[in-house]
């Protein structure tokens, strides 16, 4: 025999589910004779790319691992004191194995279908209960994007709440320059005059304030106390907004009781690594008066049909999928994964394990202070936490910021004469040394740390210290041992579904394949330990990252520049919407406001469009669901004056390639308009065609959809755009770290300069990985799932939409509301069935009401899509029976769906139908079986009573007993 | 057929309005109560409050949407029914009567002229 001694492994084979065999029974049934003739009739010619993506060919995950340690080893970690926002934590390790790095965490989708996500929502809940403990608040989200856009959309609720157009907020210059910058560019669209200045001076009376943001403790490290202010404020009608720190508030008056209206900030030092900027959890908390106004997601208690405690998302009906131009805010994602790790790293130190970090943090800064002191420097403030203020000579300044570098150390340069040093949990007595050491300049000490630290006393005022309790919830006082703390999180990941279970085929979220090669190194020290605003030559390795998925990204969307700073799709949208704002601005034509989408965009389009200062015109659909060009044609002539900007997504949202898409973006650009494209659907479009050739200006690339970030749960999130010749020298700057280019950029859209930087490692992996062709196969496999699911499912289930030569893109929409009037079923109750069979149900309700759209994604193998459609056929056949009288429209399999274990072992039973029909539907549930960990959940309940903290104790203890099943 | 009394005028919008001399209570139409489904929270307006025809004066949320509720009218309001806020439900359970929403003291007492009758909101709802 002969040996194939070049055999390359290959990870396209690893990542695509069909094999061969299935491939070719797939192309028999959908009665192609191979994947191109197949691609060739459903994707239009029109529309398809000429050449293949020029990319490397694809390596496999031993090697592109290897390689990717050679550039890490470029990044150089020095002990970061810098502060601003960002803080060196230790993740407990029982955390980081358990969850950071467990796809029963990170794989799944946010909580929509709460009966199978039971343990997110409690994680969330915690998080939540941890935000309003430590704040002194009444209400908190469950995570924002980052602690800038969190105080951004503090912004936009306080003039909200004013309920006026417009006015002026005024910032305190002592808030971190980022957050001061990403506020700046969320006002301008919104006509809100921004004044940074003094709080101690400002008068309030002198212009129209909406509202206030003063940063506790101030990032240079004062403590001020804001009470007088907070005062001043309400007086002026104002709301007050505080940004501020969660470990400092284990020792600190918490904003609640200083007057303060709304807190914000970052969770991130609770165990989360600064991964060079993100991802990190941003929290938000205010009153109860405000709730129906916060943005974000917020977790809440309701019962489920047998009146057991069940947790679920509450008034999702605020959200901007279903206000569109009339919400508030555009934010869909929150930062699950992260806000979970920082909930959990609470559940684990509880209160007393936390202040005494807070206080040793607290106790070396204050030695620390000592130390200058002795040596006769100057510090700013008297009162302080972690942040010390050291004021200098400008010589020194230069001296003794090179005298750090050389040591390994990062400090904050604030001014010409001032350094800013930020001591956080990994901080020892060496440190202390050390830093000191740089400031000696050959000077003795002339004492020890041990002499310096006798009878060492806090320096706040008395005003200032904490006096009430916190945490004091079992749950942060119970799994305190390893032990406990591992079956906690192993116990609530048992209560979720996860792609470790079976596929979750939502459509336009593209729940595809999270390989593990490409989750390694997001944890690695190399990458997780950097400060986002250490000296750039320190970030050399993500310095190749950036440059090499900038590169790749432009190539597939055919585009010439790309910014990786936007947080999520929605900042993505509302990024792009802003460079053309500025672009048309700098022709002298800042007048052009119109916006126009078509009307099955996702809701997030219009609620972008607002907050980038825009008047919405909502353009029509046909009845196949594509944009009906002539009415769009109507309105960009009816608007041609005004016409900014047309968003569209392609596929279109209904899972259609429009063959009209290059009339339309023609349409646009004839009337002086820009397209942008919602990149939402890029994974039909992969190698096949590209948005610059299709004629967008702009698109945003969900990585966490095409590019393989999991999506946490519910976040973390990436949303780059890659924009066209004409918008490159428009794309956000940063504040902090310069980004080259001119003075044209938009100001930050994130806090950090390259957005969640730590994840972008997962989408490098998986293009290097997959290289031009095997990216491309992996879209081809995408489009042929989905018509193998419609082709089978269509005879049970109307497919609605589909394209000119009867195919759809990667992802279909079934009707079932035809049901509702055969049988009295809802699509809800074909959801909560499926839950029944093992599966997580496809997205309801969007784009077409009572209807679901099923998006396979090319890595679910033909016998995973099978045992998914024998599921949907089965609860075909029950629908059936309730259909021709068998059983009762209120009372069968659907309708009492899911079934809990609980329910199918009470004593009782008396349903029309068998305990084993019920929970064992079919085979592969007899053989291993994910039991619903609560009923259907009574949504009108927990909306109406709205609690979003942990329940008290007493619920816990003494269990409602169940009704009869 | 949603129930639609003939003793009040109504707006495209799906809210109704009754005349007491000066006094115009306002709620939403059974109709709007049956679309929207379980209704579990009503923005009010405070009272005092200076309302346009035609402009928002609040919001109605359920567990599946959340409406604008329009003025049909002018006016000022005098009265907000408080009853919703602690139970929400009443706009179901009685949309015409325990349900209302506000009381508008009304600028001009012709303005209800301009409003649908009863017929006419039963034929937009026919043709919707």
């Amino acid at each position: 025999m002969s040996l194939n001694w070049k055999y390359q492994e290959s990870f396209a084979g690893r990542h695509i589910g069909p094999d061969e065999h299935e491939l070719k029974a797939m192309l028999a049934v959908l009665g192609a004779s191979s994947l191109e003739e197949f691609i060739d009739r459903t994707v239009p010619q029109a529309i398809r790319s000429k050449e293949p993506l020029r990319l490397a060919p694809g390596q496999g995950e031993h090697e592109l691992l290897a390689q990717l340690e050679a550039i890490a080893a470029k990044n150089q970690r020095s002990k970061s004191f810098i502060g601003m926002g960002y803080y060196d934590t230790h993740t407990p390790n029982v955390i980081l194995r358990n969850i950071f790095q467990n796809p029963g965490w990170y794989t799944q989708y946010t909580p929509y279908q709460a009966e199978i996500a039971q343990g997110r929502l409690e994680a969330l809940l915690n998080f939540q209960t941890m935000v309003m403990d430590l704040t002194g608040l009444e209400v908190a989200n469950a995570s924002l994007l980052d602690e800038g856009t969190a105080a951004a959309e503090a912004m936009a609720m306080a003039l909200h709440v004013k309920g006026e157009d417009d006015g002026a907020f005024f910032i305190s210059e002592t808030c971190h320059p980022q957050t001061i910058d990403v506020v700046r560019t969320r006002a301008a669209p919104l006509g809100v005059e921004v004044v940074v200045g003094d709080h101690r001076t400002v008068d309030l009376g002198a212009k129209k304030y909406f509202g206030a943001l003063v940063q506790y403790p101030a990032t240079d490290g004062g403590v001020f106390d804001y009470r007088a202010f907070a005062e001043k404020v309400h007086a002026a009608g104002a709301l007050l907004v505080m940004a501020t720190d969660l470990l400092a508030l284990t020792l600190l008056t918490p904003p609640g009781e200083l007057g303060t209206d709304v807190a914000v900030g970052s969770a991130q030092r609770f165990g989360v690594p600064m991964g060079y900027g993100g991802p990190h959890a941003a929290f938000f908390a205010t009153k109860n008066a405000y709730t129906r106004l916060m943005p974000g997601r917020i977790i809440g208690v309701s019962e489920d049909a047998q009146g057991r405690r069940a947790l679920r998302m509450a008034l999702q009906t605020r959200e901007q999928h279903i206000r569109r131009e009339k919400a508030t805010s555009n934010i869909c994602t929150a930062q699950v994964l992260l806000a979970v790790i920082a909930g959990m790293y609470s559940v684990y130190h509880g209160p007393k394990g936390l202040k005494a970090i807070a206080e040793r943090v607290h106790g070396l800064t204050a030695l620390l202070a000592q130390g200058l002191t002795r040596l006769g420097y100057k510090l700013r403030h008297e009162q302080f936490f972690d942040t010390l203020r050291v004021e200098l000579g400008s010589a020194q300044v230069r001296t003794v910021l090179s005298a750090a570098e050389a040591k390994g150390m990062n400090f904050h340069r604030i001014d010409e004469r001032s350094i800013g040093i930020s001591l956080d949990e990994t901080t020892r007595a060496a440190d202390v040394e050390a830093i000191l050491g740089t400031f000696s300049a050959g000077k003795a000490l002339e004492a020890t740390l041990d002499e310096l630290g006798t009878g060492l006393a806090s320096p706040l005022e008395a005003g200032l210290r904490r006096q009430s309790a916190y945490l004091t919830h079992p749950v942060f006082n119970t799994y305190h041992s390893e032990t406990e703390m591992l079956r906690y999180i192993r116990r609530l990941e048992a209560r979720d579904l996860s792609l470790g279970h079976s596929m979750i085929p939502l459509g336009s979220c593209t729940m595809k394949l999270n390989a593990t090669a490409e989750m390694i190194p997001v944890t690695w020290p190399a990458f997780g330990g950097l400060h986002p605003f250490a000296p750039p030559s320190q970030a050399a390795g993500y310095k190749i990252i950036f440059e090499q998925l900038e590169s790749m990204l432009m190539e597939v969307t055919g585009f010439a520049g790309c910014s990786l700073q936007p947080n999520a799709g929605s900042q993505g949208e509302y990024a792009g919407l802003l460079v053309i704002r500025a672009y048309h601005q700098s022709r002298g034509q800042g007048h052009r406001d119109v916006c126009l989408i078509p009307q099955s965009a996702h809701g997030t389009n219009p609620a972008s469009a607002v907050m980038a200062g825009y008047q919405v015109v909502v353009t029509k659909c046909d009845d196949q669901g594509n944009i009906d060009i002539a009415d769009l044609r109507v309105k960009a002539d009816e608007y041609k004056d005004r016409l900014a900007a047309l968003m569209v997504t392609y596929p279109s949202t209904h899972g259609v390639f429009e063959e009209g898409i290059k009339e339309i973006t023609s349409i646009i650009h004839e009337r002086g308009g820009q397209v942008y494209m919602d990149g939402a659907n890029l994974n039909a479009q992969v190698g096949l065609m590209k948005p610059g050739q299709l004629g967008a200006d702009v698109c945003h690339i969900n990585l966490h959809k095409t590019f393989c970030i999991p999506h946490g749960g519910g976040g973390p999130g990436m949303g780059p755009i890659c924009v066209a010749p004409h918008l490159t020298k428009f794309l956000p700057g940063h504040p902090v770290i310069a980004m080259g280019g001119g003075t044209d950029r938009i100001g930050a859209i994130s806090a950090a300069p390259w957005g969640s930087a730590s994840i972008l490692l997962i989408s490098w992996m998986y293009m290097q990985m997959m290289g031009g062709e095997g990216l491309t196969q992996a879209t081809k496999m995408a489009i042929l799932n989905a018509n193998y699911i419609a082709k089978r499912l269509d005879p049970h289930y109307p497919v609605l939409y589909r394209g000119k030569t009867g195919g759809v893109a990667h992802e279909c929409i079934v009707d079932v509301r035809h049901l509702k009037k055969t049988a009295g079923v809802e699509v809800e109750d074909v959801a909560k069935r499926l839950m029944d069979y093992g599966f997580h149900a496809p997205t309801v309700s969007f784009p077409v009401a009572g209807t679901l759209m099923i998006e396979p994604t090319e890595s679910e193998s033909k016998a995973e899509l099978d045992r998914f459609c024998d599921a949907m056929i089965a609860i075909r056949e029950e629908i059936r029976e309730i259909e021709e009288g068998k059983v009762p429209k209120d009372n069968n399999v659907l309708k009492n769906a899911p079934h809990t274990a609980r329910m199918i072992t009470a004593p009782e039973w008396n349903r029309p139908y068998s305990r084993e029909k019920a929970a064992f539907p079919a085979k592969w549930v007899q053989e291993g079986k994910f039991w619903p960990p609560v009923g259907r959940l009574n949504n009108v309940l927990g909306d109406r009573k709205l609690v979003c903290s942990c329940p008290p104790i007493e619920e816990y203890m003494e269990p409602v007993p169940p009704k009869a099943a | 057929m949603s129930d639609i009394p003939k003793d009040l005028k109504y707006t495209q919008d799906h809210e109704w309005a009754r005349q007491q001399g000066n006094l115009v209570v306002v709620g939403v139409t059974a109709h709007a109560q049956e679309a929207l489904g379980d209704v579990v929270y009503v923005e009010l307006p405070k009272v005092g409050t200076t309302l346009t025809a035609g402009k928002q004066f609040g919001v109605i949320e359920s567990t599946k949407a959340v409406s604008e509720l329009f003025a049909p009218i002018s006016g000022k309001v005098v009265k907000v029914n408080d009853t919703l806020t602690g139970k929400p439900d009443t706009v179901n359970a009685d949309p015409y009567g325990a349900g209302w929403i506000i009381e508008v003291e009304l600028s001009d007492p012709k303005q209800l002229d301009g409003l649908l009758s009863p017929d006419a909101y039963a034929d937009q709802l026919k043709n919707a």
